[in-house]
């Protein structure tokens, strides 16, 4: 069993294709749509967690790749700039999913990757932007 | 009685032998050797903290061009700068933002540019597009002037700020149903965080509550260069309700502080954005503390425990000048991460870095300790309601 996290971009052209249903039926996949932000005839994108076999994984998103969407890794996305980082602790009460959190009593703040679920609400939020968006 | 003077601590200083720790770690010693013992022993204390301070900015002299020019409007980096004063004089103030920007009107504005990240990138070493133009004199006929500068090429520049360090300050939080974008960073609804900004117990001013010894002339960590204590600063409020051991419960005393731009660093002066509020700049203050008695002493060794912020809910309260304050908690709660607000507990995060503001004090500390800052006797201290008394 394989899981992991992706970022998809959809070209205007397919933003209109049941992609989930194709993953799910044809490939057997588990998809869970952690955030989607797709409009008609307009570039879209998704972040989804994929799980399934791993032969399934690969020819799923090989599918996914012949039809156009862009395929990239979770870990691609977020990125914590450390030097532009002041350690304030801003972020730590509006990142919902405890992917930024403070050290106590060093009051430090730390980035774990693999809690983000790319919801950007720290890009913005970040007095300093430390954080980024990274394609 | 242990009784110190000025000169005998910085006669200690130059000869190497002075005993300096920071506010942190002059709490834990107070409560192990007790006042005298202590303060017989420890000369300075230092304190530090980092955090957004909207009143700054700073003083440029960009220099004569051929033909001359009397400057009347001034941009850099696209970022007007206040030109009410000498020809090539101007002043850029760390909230203005480009004319072009849209500000609030796609809200909440983004506001990724501004006059603090324009001084950020200036002692960064960074080129900086300046633009001026003026109406042309017999004395200044030119008219217009583009060119890219660097810090290193102005003739003057230095930081003037007329309202920082503050001594205490509010904790936000929204009552409302729906999210604020503030100056205090974004609260969201129905007590859904709290933001607080200061450095509890290492913050200058709640280490010197009635300011003793922090006055006009008082040399200060500015910046990561060095300033001085110009003024008390704009809002400086020493009236304001008062603990029991002389800290303010309220937002109380500030700082006017000046200091030469070209010594100074990107690490410590930082532009920042507010969502849906604004630019300002992030500014390091680190303020020596001399022990003169033990009275001083205990003032240092004060400790997030017994220090406390007032709660202000930013939908209503503070907006509408209410003056309504939800409760006070203190800065070891805020900086537990939780507060009790209303019966509720509240997520609360900072906006000023508490690791910073230590590393502020620690730098100050080594300095002093190897001779190379010494400390200066003010030539008058700031207005306080004890001295008035008196
Ligand atoms: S808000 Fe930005 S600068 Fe502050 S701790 Fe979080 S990532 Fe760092
Ligand atoms: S993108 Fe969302 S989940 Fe990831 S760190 Fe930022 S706020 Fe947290």
């Amino acid at each position: 069993m394989l899981k992991q996290k992706f970022v998809l971009y959809f070209p205007a052209a397919v933003t209109e294709e049941p992609f989930t249903y194709y993953l799910i039926k044809d490939y057997n996949l588990m998809v869970n749509i952690i955030r989607a932000d797709i409009n008609p005839r307009k570039e879209g994108r998704a972040v989804v967690e994929l799980s399934g076999e791993k032969e399934d994984f690969q020819e799923g998103l090989e599918f996914l790749q012949s039809r156009g969407v862009k395929v990239f890794p979770l870990e691609q996305e977020i990125v914590w700039v450390e030097e532009r980082c002041t350690q304030c602790g801003a972020c730590t009460a509006i990142c919902p999913s405890g992917a930024l959190v403070m050290e106590r009593p060093q009051m430090t703040v730390k980035f774990l990757n693999d809690r983000c679920v790319a919801c950007e609400y720290c890009i913005k939020a970040c007095p300093s932007r430390a954080m980024e968006v990274r394609f | 009685m242990v009784k110190k003077t000025y000169a005998e601590i910085n006669a200690r200083i130059k000869a190497g032998e002075a005993v300096v720790v920071t506010a942190e770690e002059v709490t834990p010693m107070v409560r192990e050797r007790g006042l005298e013992e202590t303060a017989a022993t420890v000369d300075v204390v230092t304190t530090g903290t980092f955090g957004p301070m909207c009143s700054s900015g700073a003083f440029f002299n960009l220099g004569h061009s051929k033909p001359r020019m009397k400057m009347s409007h001034v941009y850099m980096n696209n970022v007007e700068a206040y030109t009410g004063i000498a020809a090539v004089d101007a002043y850029l103030g760390a909230t203005q933002i480009p004319d072009t920007d849209a500000a609030n009107k796609t809200f909440p504005g983004e506001f990724n540019y501004g006059g603090g990240h324009v001084i950020e990138e200036l002692v960064a070493g960074k080129e900086v597009v300046l633009e001026a133009t003026a109406h042309g004199t017999d004395c200044y006929p030119r008219r217009k002037l583009d060119k890219v500068v660097r810090l290193e090429d102005l003739p003057q520049a230095f930081l003037f700020n007329p309202r920082n360090a503050y001594q205490n300050y509010n904790v936000g939080v929204n009552l409302s149903d729906r999210t604020l974008y503030t100056y205090m960073g974004i609260l969201k609804p129905n007590l859904g965080n709290a933001n607080y900004s200061s450095a509890g117990q290492l913050s200058p001013l709640f280490n010197d509550p009635y300011y003793r010894t922090i006055g006009m002339g008082t040399r200060i960590f500015l910046g990561g260069g060095e300033g001085y204590v110009t003024w008390h600063g704009t809002q400086h409020a020493p009236g304001a309700p008062r603990a029991h051991n002389g800290t303010p419960i309220m937002p109380a005393g500030t700082l006017a502080v000046i200091g030469d731009l070209k010594g100074m660093s990107s690490k410590w002066l930082r532009g920042v954005s507010f969502l849906g509020y604004g630019v300002s700049m992030m500014v390091g203050i680190g303020i020596p503390i001399p022990i003169l008695d033990e009275e001083m002493l205990k003032y240092t060794s004060v400790s997030d425990e017994e220090l406390f912020a007032p709660v202000m809910d930013y939908s209503e309260s503070y907006p509408q000048g209410l003056g309504e304050v939800l409760g006070q908690v203190s800065y070891a709660q805020l900086k537990s991460g939780e507060i009790s607000v209303n019966g509720k507990l509240v997520t609360a995060a900072p906006l000023s870095s508490y690791f910073k503001a230590r590393q502020i004090a620690e730098i100050l500390k080594d300095k002093i300790k190897k001779g190379a800052f010494l400390l200066t006797e003010p030539v008058f201290t700031l207005q306080s309601f004890m001295n008035n008394d008196a």
